[in-house]
């Protein structure tokens, strides 16, 4: 089924952080702990649903019919920062604990190059609505794969013995690089 | 800070992405090659310039509640504008470089660099601050596309000095990964 | 310079002013780029037509047609000397590649013959499927000269003529199933008019 070709696909043989490097910013900055991953995951979800959802109506029956097409970059990162300015309003008010733990990076959302490249990669593929919104979904899925493991295996070398110009930046750029090795295992599955 | 300083920051010790890790999605998905680091680079340094520019001039007029939905429509209409001079008169850059390009529009530097420098500083200061991280930041794409172009292709600008193929893992994702990972180490021993 | 109280009014007018300058500057922008955004994408297409089909003297272009086949488009862009057919450059597809896509244009012969390939699109993996490609390796010639009705364009493994890439058997199968695509379908046309 189509569908789950479109879900197979972007969680793992074509995942938006390891093989698309869409959303490295939070990728590196958030992955220090377990939980905080998982809040970010969680939040990066909802927004990227959301605004792949909206942006499509908004390309659809506005840019498209009015032949406006160049303002697609406006709009839509337009609509990402009302979203996220959403989020952190609904956040505050019903998990104050959550929205302290994420802190900067919950405005960082806006800026986040996984969520406008969804969007944009939905309208590129022509999908029509049910499409764009699983298509939103499995890459958040796979985002938030990404992150959580990645935050885990950060965890555990922060205990390992590593060269001092190493740490903490170099030496997760070339775990991750690690990781997305590990995932170019999953091409042809498709 | 003088201006000749302001201008360096840029290049090493500030370096955006060597040293303050912004702007990183298209440092990964660009730097195949020397050349496509280096088209990435200059784009994103024109899109700094001016929007500096620009913030710089009309901060007076913005309402401090309403200056990131406004910076963000600023700094989206020059992305646009690049867009579309390089779909019209760079089209195998502008293909090259595919998806990246609108993505200028949340590369970090730029909305960092509106926010934190060019909406408090005047015009002069804020068009070098904007020249020397975007140059610091085109310095960085084009090390690093050429050293996965070397070695993963066996060539320099497009130009081959080997024959057939390279160690191919570094013009894919990982290699992406790992290449960075040792430049930022080496830019930390230069920085000591 | 001291920045504007945060009064409703004072936000609403600097957004609305804002966004009109930006909306009116791009679309002067576009206006002027739009030509030679139009100009850029035909050079490429014609570029791949030249490279495909034996010299022709009228504008391909213009005197294309198109179907709709197995949910896409071919392309068909007949190449005439003096008013006579040379050749038609297809342009195809297969969805069937490694990992995604790839678009290809094939230049037929009037008599279906297959006079050469290109690659116009693809995101096959660097060192192997890229090999489909002209300026990585000659494997794309082996298909000069072949005409389908008398060789089986086809990978050796599935029967057929075509020596697959090395380690790249279904990149080479999908590029092979692209080839026939153009050449069935232009078969069928050639029949049907």
């Amino acid at each position: 089924m189509e569908y789950l070709l479109i879900i197979i696909s972007a969680v793992f043989v074509n995942n938006i952080v390891l093989s698309k490097f869409l959303g490295i910013c939070p990728f590196i900055g958030v992955s220090g702990k377990v939980e905080t991953s998982i809040g970010m995951a969680g939040a990066v979800t909802f927004v990227m649903t959301i605004a792949t959802l909206v942006t499509y109506l908004i390309r659809t029956y506005i840019l498209i019919p009015f032949g406006i097409e160049y303002m697609q970059t406006i709009t839509f990162i337009l609509v990402i920062a009302s979203l996220v300015q959403l989020v952190e309003i609904i956040l505050k008010k019903a998990s104050p604990a959550l929205y302290q733990a994420l802190g900067i990076f919950l405005p960082l959302i806006t800026t986040n190059c996984a969520v406008l490249g969804v969007a944009i990669l939905a309208g590129q593929n022509d999908y029509n609505l049910i499409k764009s919104i699983v298509f939103a979904i499995a890459n958040s899925i796979g985002f938030s794969i990404a992150l959580i493991i990645f935050a885990g295996l950060r965890e555990q070398f922060e205990l390992a013995d590593i060269p001092q110009a190493m740490k903490g930046v170099p030496i997760a750029f070339i775990v991750a690089g690690l990781l997305a090795m590990a995932f170019m295992g999953f091409a042809g599955i498709a | 800070m003088n201006q000749l300083q302001n201008f360096t920051k840029g290049f090493i010790r500030e370096n955006p992405v060597f040293a303050l890790f912004l702007g990183l999605c298209p440092v990964l998905g660009v730097t195949t090659t020397a050349i496509n680091g280096m088209g990435m680079g200059l784009a994103t340094t024109f899109v700094l310039l001016m929007s500096n520019i620009v913030i710089s001039l009309v901060k007076g007029f913005i309402p401090a509640n309403v200056r990131i939905p406004s910076f963000i429509v600023i700094i989206a209409s020059f992305v646009t504008i690049v867009q579309l001079t390089m779909q019209a008169y760079l089209p195998s850059l502008f293909e090259a470089l595919g998806l990246f390009i609108p993505l200028i529009v949340v590369n970090c530097i730029v909305l960092g660099r509106a926010e934190a420098f060019a909406s408090k500083n005047n015009l002069i200061s804020s068009i070098i601050d904007g020249l020397g991280m975007g140059l610091g930041f085109t310095f960085a794409l084009t090390l690093l596309g050429a050293v996965r172009e070397i070695l993963g292709s066996g060539s320099f600008f497009g130009m081959k000095f080997i024959q057939g193929d390279g160690i191919l893992i570094f013009i894919l994702s990982p290699g992406a990964f790992i290449a960075l990972g040792y430049l930022i180490m080496l830019a930390r021993k230069v920085n000591k | 310079m001291a920045k504007r109280e945060s009064t409703i009014g004072n936000m609403i007018l600097a957004l609305t002013v804002i966004t009109f300058v930006a909306a009116s500057a791009l679309g002067a922008v576009y206006t002027i780029t739009s030509e030679p955004i139009q100009q850029a994408m035909l050079a490429k297409k014609n570029n791949a037509i030249k490279e495909v089909i034996p010299e022709f003297n009228n504008l391909p272009s213009e005197e294309s047609y198109k179907i709709a086949v197995d949910g896409d488009t071919l392309y068909f862009y007949p190449g005439k000397m003096d008013g006579e057919l040379v050749g038609t450059a297809v342009e195809t597809f297969t969805k069937s590649g490694f990992s995604g896509e790839i678009r290809i244009m094939v230049g037929l012969l009037p008599d279906g013959t297959i006079n050469d390939v290109t690659v116009l699109k693809h995101e096959e993996t660097p060192g192997l499927g890229d090999k489909m490609e002209k300026k990585k390796s000659d494997w794309s010639n082996q298909f000069r000269g072949k005409n389908p009705a008398e060789h089986n364009i086809a990978v050796t493994k599935d029967g057929g003529e075509i020596d697959a890439i090395t380690a790249s058997t279904i990149s080479s199968r999908a590029f092979c199933e692209a080839v026939s695509r153009a050449y069935l379908n232009y078969m069928n046309e050639k029949e049907n008019n």
